[in-house]
């Protein structure tokens, strides 16, 4: 490493040792390079690589960090069609805050927040439970499974507006289910959930849980195919039972897929939008409405823009809450 | 392996107790298939019924009378909104923005995974962090600052056109979605090399260096050939994600005629005016999702693998 450090200057930035192989190449081949040019070459080979990702970093600064602090900003105006740059306190906090705690009857707000609630909470639970339980399944070797895996993965690759669409149809009580088994004879079945405000959401929970949950599968059973078979022999020859051996063993050591799991959801139920629009187109009366959707009729149709950026930034800090512990645990230095 | 402890119980009912399990687990799993089918099958068989069969037929049947009149309606003849040319010309924007935004991102993505993994700095993992970060925050939380931008940049350009009769793509819609999901797709783009060459061997690399090979040189030569599988998920994830991206797409490209496809479907599903055509609707729907299922079913795995790589590393 020190070695070369003077006449390749680039080499500094190997924070690893170099092995064997590379240090004798270099004693070889280290004489012929001493042209005259060499270090302005050099220095520009230096620099290279901050050149090529300095595009990239500086639309990030910008783009994301830059912009949510020009949202954090407007909150804290009172922007209403058009922006507006003169601070005037947290009133749009305020008005959440209110709107959460004080409306009778409840706001768009509140709604927007209860949902997320419902659906944040049914969305992971079910994902989790269902991914869960169909990788324990197609894990009992399976004959067909190449089939299976891709039949329950595909929705992961509709767009959120098709399914949406699916759904709605499927859901319809004059087009869908409710008229599919009344003509064949169970007349009594009554089902318009996407129609009754008290339980539109739900069914956006089944339609999200329809696309996300073949995606947990995958999760899970790349989780159980990497588990130490020797470990499960060793319990069934001490006589574990399956549910045993699942409850006791598998399950505890599928963790860390666990907490992925619950990250990929958690990120999905928070940015869920199009589905909302899609399926129910609000509901009646915005009773479907999740605070993504809150955010874009505020911002840009009720000309509440001090409103809305607010809910934004409110979005903002719930999904950092929850992202940022993970991203540190995943990027620290490990120990070697 | 219960045989070892209770060999007479295995033999008197082991074989029945595990057929009838076998049964169930079966039988579960052809349950939850026809879950995650049935509202393929349902938009496929209604797009191919005519409006008669939907009204007064049960919705599983198969068509009595197939017909692909829905499909070439959807195809040329519906209404978005006030215009009733049908979806193609949507179709096409998505087309015309998907490629270049895919393909920027993607050979951004790799070279800034290239710079983070073999030409280190300090402080490349703090870079890498906040790049990182940027493709989990909502976009609300930069949704109004960037059509502020976006607004900026069109007016400049239609004042370019003024002047010299040419706006260089200032203003364009799908010149303003190329950038966008540029911009916000770079963290995942990045994410994926920086984990894909983390595994590249570092000594290659320095050997070519030592053999007088730059920055570029290296990246061509040595990187870009070894990455064909990382190339590949990485484009499948870009593809599926702008193609099925709606919340940019309606902020920025909303209404007229530069919607992409998702925000011109959902127009075409939510007009009121007239006989609601379930059968065009549907139609459009299965002509909105086909290039991602096709994708999907030609390249499933990489699009697993893109989607895990999303999701289980940072």
């Amino acid at each position: 490493m020190r070695l070369c450090a003077g006449q390749f200057p680039t080499n500094r930035y190997w924070d690893e040792p170099m092995s064997t192989v590379a240090e004798t190449t270099i004693k070889l081949t280290r004489g012929p390079d001493t042209r005259p040019s060499a270090t302005v070459r050099s220095r520009l080979q230096d620099l290279l690589p901050k050149i090529v990702l300095a595009p990239s970093f500086a639309a990030t600064i910008v783009f994301v960090y830059g912009f949510i602090l020009w949202t954090i900003y407007l909150s804290f105006t009172n922007s209403k069609t058009f922006p507006s740059y003169d601070i005037t306190g947290a009133r749009a906090y305020q008005r959440l805050w209110r709107w959460t705690f004080e409306s009778d009857p409840p706001s768009s707000w509140y709604t927007s927040i209860t949902n997320m609630g419902i659906f944040g909470f049914l969305y992971i639970l079910i994902c989790l439970a269902l991914g869960l339980f169909l990788a324990i399944l197609l894990d009992q070797k399976i004959r067909g499974e190449g089939v299976l895996r891709p039949i329950y993965l595909y929705p992961m690759a509709l767009s959120f507006i098709v399914t949406g669409v699916a759904w709605k149809w499927f859901l319809d009580p004059g087009l869908g289910l409710e008229q599919t088994l009344h003509q064949w004879g169970w007349t009594s079945f009554h089902f318009d959930w996407i129609k009754n405000k008290d339980f539109v959401i739900y069914t956006v929970v089944i339609a999200g849980v329809w696309q996300a949950s073949g995606f947990i599968m995958a999760m899970f059973l790349a989780g159980l195919r990497g588990i130490d078979g020797e470990i499960m022999k060793a319990a069934q020859i001490d006589g574990a039972s399956t549910f045993q051996l699942y409850r006791r063993i598998v399950i505890p050591l599928l963790r860390p897929v666990f907490l992925s799991a619950f990250i990929v959801l958690a990120h999905l139920a928070i940015k869920s939008y199009d589905l909302v629009v899609a399926l129910t187109s609000g509901g009646p009366g915005g009773s479907a409405w999740l605070p993504s959707n809150f955010m874009y009729e505020f911002t840009f149709k009720r000309n509440e823009m001090a409103v809305g950026s607010a809910s934004a930034v409110i979005m903002l800090m719930t999904l950092t809450a929850i992202i940022v512990p993970y991203l540190y645990s995943e990027l620290r230095e490990k120990p070697r | 392996m219960s045989a070892v402890t209770s060999p007479a119980r295995q033999a008197s009912s082991g074989v029945s107790a595990k057929t009838i399990n076998r049964i169930v687990i079966y039988g579960l799993l052809a349950l939850f298939a026809l879950f995650y089918l049935m509202p393929l099958f349902v938009m496929l068989v209604t797009s191919f019924k005519t409006m008669d069969e939907i009204q007064n037929g049960n919705m599983l049947a198969l068509p009595q009378s197939p017909t692909i009149e829905p499909w070439f309606k959807a195809w040329g003849e519906t209404c978005v909104g006030l215009t009733c040319a049908g979806i193609k010309g949507y179709f096409w924007n998505s087309i015309k923005m998907v490629v270049p935004a895919v393909l920027i991102s993607t050979l951004l993505g790799a070279l800034n995974g290239y710079v983070l993994t073999k030409w280190r700095f300090r402080g490349h993992t703090l870079v890498f962090a906040m790049m990182l970060f940027a493709c989990f925050i909502p976009f609300q939380s930069v949704l109004l600052p960037m059509a502020t931008i976006l607004g900026s940049i069109g007016r400049f350009g239609a004042s370019l056109r003024n002047a010299t009769g040419f706006n260089f793509g200032l203003g364009n819609s799908t010149v303003n979605l190329v950038f966008v999901h540029v911009v916000y797709g770079l963290g995942f783009t990045t994410l994926f090399f920086r984990n894909y060459y983390e595994a590249f061997p570092t000594e290659l690399i320095k050997a070519a260096q030592v053999d007088g090979a730059s920055f570029f040189q290296i990246f061509r030569r040595i990187m870009l050939p070894n990455s064909m599988p990382i190339f590949v998920v990485t484009v499948i994830y870009q593809f599926t994600n702008i193609w099925n991206d709606f919340l940019f797409a309606s902020a920025y490209a909303g209404t007229g005629d530069v919607m992409p496809m998702t925000v011109a479907l959902n127009n075409v599903v939510n007009t009121s005016t007239g006989v609601v055509e379930y059968n065009v609707n549907m139609a459009a729907a299965m002509i909105a999702a086909l290039p991602t299922l096709i994708v999907y079913v030609v390249a499933g795995r990489y699009f697993v693998r893109g989607l895990m790589a999303g999701a289980v590393k940072g």
